[in-house]
Parts: C-alpha cells; sequence; structure tokens
C-alpha cells in the first residue's frame, strides 16, 4: 500500500453522521405523518433545488474527510516510510491548482502578479515590472488558450454532461412508469404530484456547467485569483467548505443527545427532574453565549499549549480545537431544542394513548423511546435544519473574533480576518474576501431556503395556514 | 408587584451562584493559576519563584475553595473562590491583569456602547415593523413574495460583510465619515452614524421576515374575521387592529434583550473602534484577561435575569389575561 490511511475525530464522527442517517432513509420509515411530509418535501422545487446544492457541498465536505499520508519515494535499506503531511481526497482532485505556486497576490484570471518585483532580464538587467505568473507556462506551452475558448469548451461539456444525466433520468423513469417518450414529457410538463424533475434537471445543468467551466479555466489561470502567500483561493474556499459543514453539521450531533434526553425527561416525570433540569438550562443561558465559547476556547487554547506531547501533528491539533469547538457551540445550543421538547413531551405525556400504555404498565424507558420520541421527530428535524445557517455564519464571527477554528486551517473565517489587512492595501485586494462571501452566502441561502421548506412540509401547524 | 419582584430575586440568586461556579470551574479548575501565570510570564524557562510572585501579585496564591490554616470564617473566605467569585455578588470586580479597576472601565465604557445600541434597537424595531406591515399589506402579491426572497437573502449575508462593505463604501470609497474611532461630547455623531446604520441594514432581513410571520398570524385570527365582517377597510383592521394585537409578542420579545443592549456590539464596536464594553470584551479575549472576561459573564448573566423578569411584568402589562403570581 503507499498510503496509510488517517482518521481523525471529526473525519469518523462526520462519516457516523452519514451511515446514521443512510441506516435511517435505508430503513422504511413506519410513522405515517413523516412519511407524508417527506413526500410533500420531495414536491417542492426549492427544496429539491436547494438540496441538490446542499449536496454538493456535503460531498466537497466528504471527500475532504476522508485523509490519508501519501508514502515517500522508496529508499533502499528502510522500510516503507510515510509523509507526515496528512492530505485529504479532495486534495488530490484538486491537485492541479497546487502546481502552480505564485510568489504572492495576482487578480483572478491574470497573466502578472498584482505586485511589482525586482526581474532580472536574460541580459543581466533588473527591472522593476509585474512579473509573468507561474501557470502562464502553461498558457506558452499549448498556445491558443484565452478565455474565452476554455469557457466555451467548459459550457459544452456542461450542456453534454446535463443531457447525459436528462436521458439516464428519463430512460429510468419510462422504465418505472411503463410508458414511452411522448407520454414522459407530457407527465413532466404537467408538472403531476412526483419529484419535480425540471427543477431539478435545470440545477443539475447549472451546478455541471460551472463546474466544468471553473476545471477548465483553472487549467490555465488562477480562477479566483491568489493570495499573499501566492495559494490559489479557489482551493482554500473549497477547503473552507469542510470546516462550515462540520461546525454545522456536527455540532447538532454533539447537541441532539443533551437535548432530547434532557427535554424528554424534564417533560416526562416533571416533579424535580423537571426542576433541575430548567434550572441548568436557565443557567447556561444566562449566559452570554459568545462569552461562554470565547472562555472555553481560552482555556482550551491554555490546555493544548501545556500538553503538547498529546497531538502528534499538526493536522491532530487543529482537528482537536475544531472537535472541540463544536462541542462548545453544542453545549451552548441545546437549550432552545431543550425547551422545546420539554413543552412538547408535557402535552403528549396527557393524551389519551400515553395514559392507556401507562395502565397497561408499559415502563417509563419504553414509554419515552416507543410512545414519545416517535412524536417529536419532527421538531428534532426543524431544529436541526434551522441550526445549521446560523452555525456556518458563527463560525466566521469565531474565527474572526480569535476564538474560532485555528488560524493554521482553512476556514471562511480565517479568510475574512485575512482580509481585514487587504481591504486597507491600495489598491485594494479583493478577491480572497469576496471569494469566502460569495461561498459562504451560496451556502447559507441554500439552507435557509431548505430549512423553510422542511419547516412547511414538517410542522402540522404551518400546513393550515 | 413587590412581592412578585422578591420572589423573581430569590429565584436570580441560584441562577447567579451557578453562572459563578460554572465560570469559576471553567478558570480556575480546568486551569489552574500555575497554568495562567505560564501563559502570561511565557510558557517556557519560567522558575518557580516567578510564577509565585506572579500568583501573589494578582491574587491567586491563595486555596481554591476551603483555607485550613485560616482561623474561623477565614476557612471560607480567604481563598480564591471567596476573593475572585463571590466578590462579584456586590459588584466588586478587582483589577484586570494591567492593574487597572475594572469597575471604573466599565463605567467609563457603558456611555459609548449606549450611544450605538440604543438607536440600534429603537430604529431596528422601527424599520423592521414597518417592513414587515409593508409585507402583509401586499401579501400574496409579487411585492411579498419578492420582500420574503430579498429577507432570506439578506439574513444569508455574514454579519461581517455588512460591515466591511459598509466601511469601505461609506468611509473609504465616498469619504462622508471617518473609517473607525471615537471622541466624547457632542462631535462623536460623526464616528457612530455609520455603525449605527449599518447594524440596522444588518438585520432587516431576520426581523421583518419575523414580524411578518406574527402579523399573518393575527391576520389569521376571529377578531380579524369579525371586523372583516363589519365592513372595515383592510387598510384600517392592518393599522388599528393586527398591529396593536402584534406588538404585543414583538414588544415583550424585545424586553429581554434591553438589558444586555449596555453590552455593547462585539463586532461592530471592534471593526469601528469604538471605545465601549464590547470591544473591551474583545481586549480582553484576545489579551487573555481572564479576570475581565468573568466580570463580563457574571454582569452579562445578571442583566438576562434582569431582561427575563421585564419580560414577564411586560407581558401582564400589555395583556391583562396574563398575571403575575
Amino acid at each position: 500500500m503507499n498510503w496509510q490511511p488517517v482518521i481523525l475525530w471529526t473525519d469518523g464522527l462526520i462519516w457516523l453522521l452519514v451511515g446514521v442517517v443512510a441506516l435511517t432513509l435505508w430503513r422504511k420509515s413506519p410513522h405515517g405523518q413523516l412519511h407524508e411530509a417527506s413526500v410533500r418535501l420531495r414536491q417542492m422545487p426549492v427544496a429539491m433545488t436547494t438540496g441538490l446544492v446542499l449536496f454538493l457541498f456535503v460531498a466537497i465536505a466528504l471527500l475532504d474527510s476522508l485523509h490519508y499520508r501519501a508514502a515517500l519515494p522508496a529508499h533502499p535499506g528502510v522500510g516503507r516510510q510515510y509523509s507526515v503531511e496528512v492530505t485529504s481526497v479532495l486534495d488530490e482532485i484538486l491537485q492541479p491548482l497546487l502546481k502552480y505556486k505564485e510568489k504572492t497576490y495576482s487578480a483572478p484570471l491574470a497573466k502578472h502578479l498584482y505586485v511589482k518585483q525586482n526581474v532580472t532580464l536574460p541580459d543581466g538587467k533588473i527591472v522593476r515590472i509585474y512579473p509573468l505568473l507561474r501557470i502562464d507556462d502553461i498558457r506558452r506551452q499549448t498556445g491558443s488558450n484565452d478565455i474565452a475558448h476554455r469557457a466555451g469548451r467548459g459550457v459544452l461539456f456542461g450542456i453534454s454532461f446535463a443531457v447525459l444525466v436528462a436521458a439516464c433520468a428519463a430512460s429510468w423513469l419510462m422504465m418505472r412508469r411503463q410508458c414511452g417518450i411522448a407520454e414522459l414529457v407530457r407527465q413532466l410538463l404537467a408538472m403531476d404530484n412526483r419529484l419535480p424533475w425540471r427543477s431539478m434537471l435545470l440545477t443539475v445543468a447549472l451546478l455541471g456547467t460551472l463546474t466544468a467551466v471553473l476545471a477548465e479555466l483553472a487549467g490555465a489561470f488562477h480562477v479566483l485569483g491568489t493570495d499573499k502567500i501566492g495559494q490559489d483561493v479557489l482551493y482554500e474556499t473549497l477547503k473552507s467548505i469542510r470546516t462550515g459543514v462540520l461546525i454545522g453539521t456536527l455540532t447538532t450531533l454533539i447537541m441532539l443527545p443533551f437535548a432530547v434526553l434532557l427535554g424528554v425527561s424534564a417533560g416526562y416525570f416533571g416533579g424535580w427532574v423537571d426542576d433541575v433540569i430548567q434550572y441548568l438550562y436557565t443557567t447556561l443561558n444566562a449566559i452570554p453565549s459568545v462569552l461562554l465559547i470565547a472562555a472555553a476556547v481560552l482555556i482550551m487554547q491554555v490546555y493544548i499549549e501545556m500538553h503538547p506531547a498529546m497531538f502528534d501533528s499538526a493536522a491532530s491539533r487543529t482537528d482537536f480545537r475544531l472537535l472541540f469547538l463544536c462541542i462548545i457551540l453544542g453545549v451552548t445550543s441545546w437549550t432552545g431544542l431543550c425547551r422545546v421538547l420539554r413543552g412538547e413531551t408535557l402535552k403528549l405525556r396527557e393524551l389519551e394513548y400515553v395514559q392507556a400504555a401507562r395502565a397497561f404498565g408499559v415502563s417509563d424507558w419504553r414509554m419515552m423511546l416507543r410512545h414519545i420520541l416517535p412524536n417529536l421527530y419532527h421538531l428534532i428535524l426543524i431544529s436541526v435544519v434551522m441550526d445549521f445557517s446560523g452555525l456556518v455564519l458563527a463560525e466566521a464571527v469565531l474565527s474572526y473574533l480569535g476564538v474560532g477554528v485555528d488560524p493554521a486551517m482553512q476556514s471562511w473565517g480565517n479568510m475574512i480576518n485575512a482580509a481585514r489587512l487587504e481591504m486597507a492595501r491600495e489598491p485594494i485586494v479583493w478577491w480572497p474576501l469576496a471569494a469566502a462571501f460569495s461561498l459562504m452566502f451560496v451556502l447559507v441561502l441554500a439552507a435557509n431556503l431548505f430549512a423553510d421548506s422542511v419547516h412547511d412540509a414538517f410542522d402540522p401547524r404551518g400546513r393550515q395556514r | 408587584m413587590i412581592h412578585y419582584l422578591g420572589r423573581r430575586f430569590l429565584y436570580a440568586l441560584p441562577i447567579l451562584f451557578g453562572v459563578n461556579l460554572l465560570t469559576f470551574l471553567l478558570f480556575f479548575i480546568v486551569n489552574t493559576p500555575d497554568d495562567m501565570a505560564r501563559m502570561h510570564l511565557g510558557t517556557k524557562h519560567v522558575s518557580a519563584a516567578a510564577i509565585a510572585r506572579w500568583k501573589t501579585a494578582h491574587g491567586y496564591d491563595k486555596p481554591l475553595f476551603y483555607h485550613p490554616q485560616a482561623h474561623g470564617s477565614d476557612k471560607l473566605t480567604d481563598t480564591v473562590f471567596f476573593d475572585k467569585s463571590l466578590r462579584m455578588f456586590v459588584l466588586d470586580f478587582g483589577q484586570s491583569d494591567d492593574g487597572r479597576n475594572i469597575s471604573h472601565e466599565i463605567e467609563t465604557r457603558a456611555g459609548p456602547s449606549l450611544e450605538i445600541a440604543l438607536p440600534v434597537f429603537v430604529l431596528g424595531l422601527l424599520t423592521n415593523i414597518s417592513f414587515a406591515l409593508l409585507l402583509v399589506l401586499f401579501r400574496g402579491t409579487h411585492l411579498d413574495r419578492f420582500g420574503v426572497m430579498l429577507a432570506v437573502a439578506l439574513m444569508s449575508i455574514s454579519g461581517l460583510f455588512y460591515i466591511i462593505a459598509g466601511q469601505y463604501l461609506v468611509a473609504k470609497l465616498w469619504r462622508l465619515v471617518p473609517i473607525s474611532g471615537y471622541v466624547n461630547g457632542l462631535d462623536s455623531w460623526r464616528f457612530v452614524v455609520l455603525p449605527i446604520a449599518v447594524s440596522i441594514i444588518a438585520g432587516i432581513g431576520g426581523g421583518s421576515r419575523w414580524y411578518r410571520s406574527i402579523f399573518l398570524e393575527e391576520m389569521g385570527k376571529d377578531y380579524v374575521r369579525t371586523a372583516r365582517a363589519k365592513g372595515l377597510s383592510e387598510w384600517r383592521i392592518l393599522f388599528r387592529h393586527v398591529l396593536q394585537n402584534g406588538l404585543i409578542p414583538i414588544l415583550t420579545g424585545a424586553v429581554v434583550v434591553l438589558p444586555l443592549l449596555f453590552m455593547g456590539s462585539l463586532l461592530t464596536e471592534s471593526f469601528f473602534g469604538i471605545p465601549g464594553l464590547g470591544s473591551y470584551i474583545i481586549d480582553a479575549i484576545q489579551a487573555q484577561d481572564f479576570a475581565i472576561v468573568r466580570a463580563m459573564v457574571f454582569i452579562g448573566s445578571a442583566l438576562y435575569i434582569v431582561g427575563l423578569s421585564l419580560t414577564d411584568i411586560a407581558y401582564s402589562w400589555a395583556d391583562p389575561r396574563v398575571r403575575l403570581s
């Protein structure tokens, strides 16, 4: 094997989450109401298009969560050695972006550096000019490679990809619905109560074209420019996706057990259990959350500095910090859901079917698990989806304040933080900031729209309006 | 009312004590004072004597909870927990790591914080309510759908973007106001007008969407149908009936944050260089000054509890069906 797998803590957790979600989706839900709601969700064009966008982001994050250490070139007499650097599958895919590292800033799609430098000409004279970028070598080697040409080829690729997907989907649908092509087109245009194929295909086409154009252009340009140390900004923003998605998902994974267990038992048992749990969440709520997060992160920083032996590599240290941030965000954010679940359990406890079950002598544990919890699923789902976008935005703010993820980790917050100085330059360097903000905007907007759809589909009160 | 307030106060004490204990555990048990000393003196090549000196100078050289050598009640009072944590109940916050009196700093910094937070609160509330009313008035039309989409888009933009974009456009490109800074006195308006505007714009998306849903919920109630049956105009229904009833949840919801305005806004103050409490916290976080962070956590939670009590009072005042008992 010429590579050695590395499983970071957050990698393990995110794949565990994927496994759990896959298992729940695979097992057919026995619960009637939830099934109806998910059917409703599947018929919403907004939900399905934003779902596809979110899927793309999550897929990138997952690819970036498969880490390994590559083998070093073999030396005779020495056993197999592995590189200290931990890389991910995404790094491997984005290899072309890393090949040409510039000296410093360069604007998006530029041919020259953004800063004047001393260059020695072949005849030994030193001049101060904007030097050509290293990536320009490709163009000089391959000849006719202007922007329009490459972009056009990308659009062509994208469209053919979309046609291919459409053809596959159509033949699959024809097989399933047992009808001819004409009948299928008629059905799709009539917008019957099934998956919104039209909007989904359009989204796939758009995303595919965008990816193809970016990939084509990235072959000979730094599409989004380079940053201070000459690193490709497109690479950095794509790597930042993992941080954002992980914080949005792992935090809820950590917070859910607390919220569900405490909320349900507070509502179900009442009495002193309820008092203790209420005291607990009022106390935690009383502390301004930014301050609690800041305090906890400060303390963790001290802890890491005092125990350097615990972390064998830089990757594991930044990973520990990310995990810790998720835990802290989880600890500060479980109170909201806990309160909602407590209130709903209080209501459910008094319903007749629960009374009947109690009369049959069903144990407390079984009661909560079988009779109360299934009726809370929709609330849990809505809250998880609603929290996601807020957490992604919070990461940027916390990293800016210096209490977020590790400064060495690629994240939108760190990019924005660095951009403060770049905005003060003359002429200004705007592209890292613009890249970070726009990708974050797309992710958060998609998450918000998706959350709205989930809310509409799953909340029984929202439907009546 | 007096009775209620007294009970509320007694209820607040265990919560404040819990907050206190939690922060104490975070700051002194997870990290011992020795760790803190090493943090400040540099992690390497620190002699034990230097650490002891730092601890004595900052008052961390006592036992944490219980002092066995002391006499009488001093066994409990001559400890770090009493000195650093319980003293806060009488608003004695001690000194920051650079030797300044924290209470005095808080007094001088509260003014600039309020100068931004209060206008943002009042004007923001007015703007959001007006936008929400506009959307409700045109509900079901394209204007409504466009407005909701715009609100979702606005709330999907990072708060940092509003600040950076506002600073760049208004202060750097158009040179209308200074980029950052602050002066005391009447002339300070030039420095606070941009932060106020930026904060209001940043809040429009989320706020107006939320208020719109509150108003829409009111619109579906029986009294609106009755008003329509009586033949009242849509305009009159919205501004006389729905607005008044919708304001109850909006205003009572806003009361919770009223005391917390005092704490200022961390981001805005730090970006615009306003010497308020928000930037005080950020500076303390960046300088790892635990004494200030502890004091601000305590004040913040005390204000939150005040806010909760105010909400209850506001409810009973706005809605006669709610009684304080």
